[in-house]
């Protein structure tokens, strides 16, 4: 098995306030391989941008990585030096946050900016640096890039935008690409070229993509592998198709089940009752639990581990899952027996 | 671009209008400049003399018209205490105002803007608390008690800085420098560090207050996960991004210093405008008053043009024209 790009082990990440410590990622892990796009999925708060944040050493303090590691092509970056860590970022693993409105400075010319990233990862001089510059533009598919490198960001459009901050994500040929939710903030008729241009971005360069969004039809069209988050832990993972066609975990199930479709004759759309605690109420055992219609005796007591279903399920290479129906030791039958 | 000048132009002389009108009007109330310029005894007979031939027994109207009239050529009346022309005496005082508030300027915004920088980076240490505590020393205490303390540490307790004058000066042309002698620089220090320390403190929290603002920016973070070094994340990306309220504030009090280094060149016997005009109220100097107050008002409208030439220089957004798509 070839060593994955970037692989999660137990990361756990914590923010300490004056009442109390709230966990907002709890032992998440996961993995993508090379070239392989994982989607994250969760309701807002899940720990989805928070995971994307721990990956790159971005946490803002009061938060910290409390455990856990992270390991990018098998070599452990979390608990690098700020000095060194900082060269991962930009170089190694790229970045594109949710809204380009705001991710650009708005005093610096965008080829600038793009300049001055290029000649911090590389030892391209300055005039190579501004050509690579052209070029990823051109890749990103601004046209006449000549007139428009040194434009001010507030003269291109939203889209536009978010297009040069992909640049920016790629220019130092990075392993791994995480996009936090990098569609949200545009028009929707933009979203899909911006998903286009970054996934045939990545293809073309062989880039891994931890791509974090809530819009499941994003994540249909351009995942390999699906991580689906709730209340600060990945409670499923598995092959896209799998998972969005037969989820497993009732929480999954209820988002999959929320996905309005063209057949969908229903008045109403489907929801999942209740609503995702807050950091600091999160129930013991499985989170899940107050809202899930399956709920037993040890959900709300024993901590469902993420593992591959040994009940009710086929196993499938890469599928894992948080929940004790799929665990022969506490499934309800094995109560009975 | 030039029509933005032409207008602002024109704003400038309606500005300078009305600072010589209110000037003028205002300074008929200080009382009566004949009595200072006669001695007591004088005749009736001989006040209404020196009254007719300062022109003081025309209408008011036509005493602001001639004296705007004469303004406009650069003549701004002869002084009633010195006896000589005021455009004259500015001449000779202005470069010792001119220069302190200068380094005054460049001491406030040379630390104000690299200690916010640094109390906002370092927030929670203890520097940055010792910076704000200083803060908070020079922004409350007085100028001229501040000035007093620095003339009692400095000159009378360590005897190294002089506690008044300018020291040598050297002549270039119609300027006086104390730049270019050794005792005119020592001269310099301490009524720079009085009249600066007020605005350094106010920089000082300025640029901290846009520093923690704009760190908390979504293009700081992109700019990080950019892996930009820190040096280039704050002082590039994020210190120009302060720079507009700061260069407002710091125009605003360069005028001020010019304007208002009244006390402090009281406290150091500085040979400037502000002792000049001081000395002009105590003896109702009224020319010296009004084209101090009209070079006062022009010395604002110049920087205020400045600040808004600067602010587009500054921040691409606010150029009028340029903009090229949505």
């Amino acid at each position: 098995m070839t060593t994955p790009v970037l692989s999660v082990q137990d990361l756990t990440v914590e923010f300490v306030t004056r009442r109390a410590t709230l966990r907002a990622l709890d032992r998440v892990s996961f993995e993508i391989g090379p070239g392989e796009v994982l989607g994250v999925v969760g309701e807002s708060g899940a720990g989805k941008s928070v995971t994307g944040a721990a990956v790159i050493g971005l946490v803002d303090p009061p938060g910290r990585i409390a455990g856990g590691e992270v390991r990018l092509s098998g070599e452990r970056i979390d608990n690098l030096p700020a000095e060194q860590l900082r060269r991962v970022r930009g170089k190694r693993i790229g970045m594109i946050f949710q809204d380009p409105l705001t991710s650009l400075n708005p005093l610096f010319r965008i080829g600038d900016q793009l300049v001055e990233t290029i000649t911090t990862h590389t030892d391209l001089s300055a005039s190579a640096a501004r050509q690579r510059a052209l070029a990823l533009l051109t890749e990103v598919g601004i046209s006449a890039p000549e007139r428009r490198i040194d434009s001010y960001p507030h003269q291109f459009s939203g889209g536009m935008r978010q297009r040069v901050v992909i640049a920016l994500a790629l220019c130092a040929e990075p392993e791994l690409v995480i996009a936090d939710e990098p569609t949200t903030a545009l028009d929707v008729s933009v979203q899909a070229q911006i998903i286009t241009v970054l996934k045939r971005l990545c293809r073309d360069h062989g880039t891994a993509v931890m791509l974090v969004t809530h819009d499941m039809g994003v994540i249909g069209e351009t995942a390999d592998r699906v991580a689906v988050m709730y209340a600060g832990r990945v409670i499923e993972v598995g092959a896209v198709t799998d998972v969005v066609r037969h989820p497993l975990h009732p929480y999954a199930q209820g988002l999959m089940g929320a996905i309005p479709t063209l057949a969908d004759t229903a008045e109403r759309l489907a929801s999942i009752p209740g609503s995702m605690p807050r950091l600091s109420a999160i129930p013991p055992g499985c989170p899940f639990n107050p809202r899930c219609p399956y709920a037993y005796a040890p959900c709300t007591t024993i901590r469902p581990e993420l593992k591959p279903p040994g009940l009710r399920a086929p196993a499938v290479p890469g599928r894992k899952v948080a929940c004790h129906l799929y665990d022969p030791a506490l499934a309800p039958e094995a109560a009975a027996a | 671009m030039l029509a933005f000048l032409v207008r602002r132009v024109l704003q400038a002389a309606g500005v300078f209008l009305a600072v010589g009108i209110i000037a003028f009007t205002m300074f008929r109330f200080v009382g009566d400049p004949v009595n200072q310029i006669v001695s007591i005894d004088t005749p009736y007979a001989e006040r209404l003399a020196v009254r007719q031939s300062l022109g003081l027994d025309d209408p008011v109207p036509v005493q602001i018209l001639r004296y705007l009239g004469r303004a406009l050529g650069g003549d701004f009346g002869i002084s009633y205490q010195f006896r000589q022309p005021v455009s004259a005496l500015f001449a000779e005082r202005l470069p010792a105002t001119l220069e302190l508030a200068l380094c005054a300027t460049v001491f406030a915004l040379g630390l104000g803007v690299l200690f916010g920088v640094v109390s906002a980076l370092r927030r929670g240490t203890a520097l940055a608390s010792a910076l704000n505590a200083l803060s908070l020393v020079g922004i409350s205490l007085p100028t001229f008690l501040i000035g007093i303390l620095l003339i009692y540490v400095f000159s009378e307790t360590f005897r190294l800085l002089p506690s008044f004058g300018r020291g040598d000066v050297v002549r270039v042309g119609g300027w006086t420098t104390g730049f270019l002698t050794p005792s005119g620089l020592k001269a310099l220090v301490l009524p720079s560090i009085t009249l600066g320390l007020f605005q350094l403190t106010l920089v000082m929290r300025l640029v901290r207050a846009e520093m923690l603002e704009v760190l908390r920016t979504d293009y700081i973070r992109f700019a990080r996960a950019r892996g930009l070094r820190s040096r280039t994340i704050h002082f590039r990306h994020a210190l120009k991004n302060t720079l507009i309220p700061v260069i407002t504030i710091a125009g605003l009090q360069l005028g001020s210093l010019i304007a208002f280094a009244i006390i402090t060149e009281t406290v150091f016997q500085w040979p400037g405008m502000g002792a000049l005009f001081l000395q002009a109220v105590q003896n109702v100097d009224i020319p010296i008053m009004a084209a101090y107050l009209l070079l006062v008002a022009g010395i604002f409208v110049v920087i205020n043009l400045t600040v808004d030439i600067l602010y587009t220089v500054v921040d691409p957004r606010l150029h009028v024209a340029g903009a090229t798509g949505g």
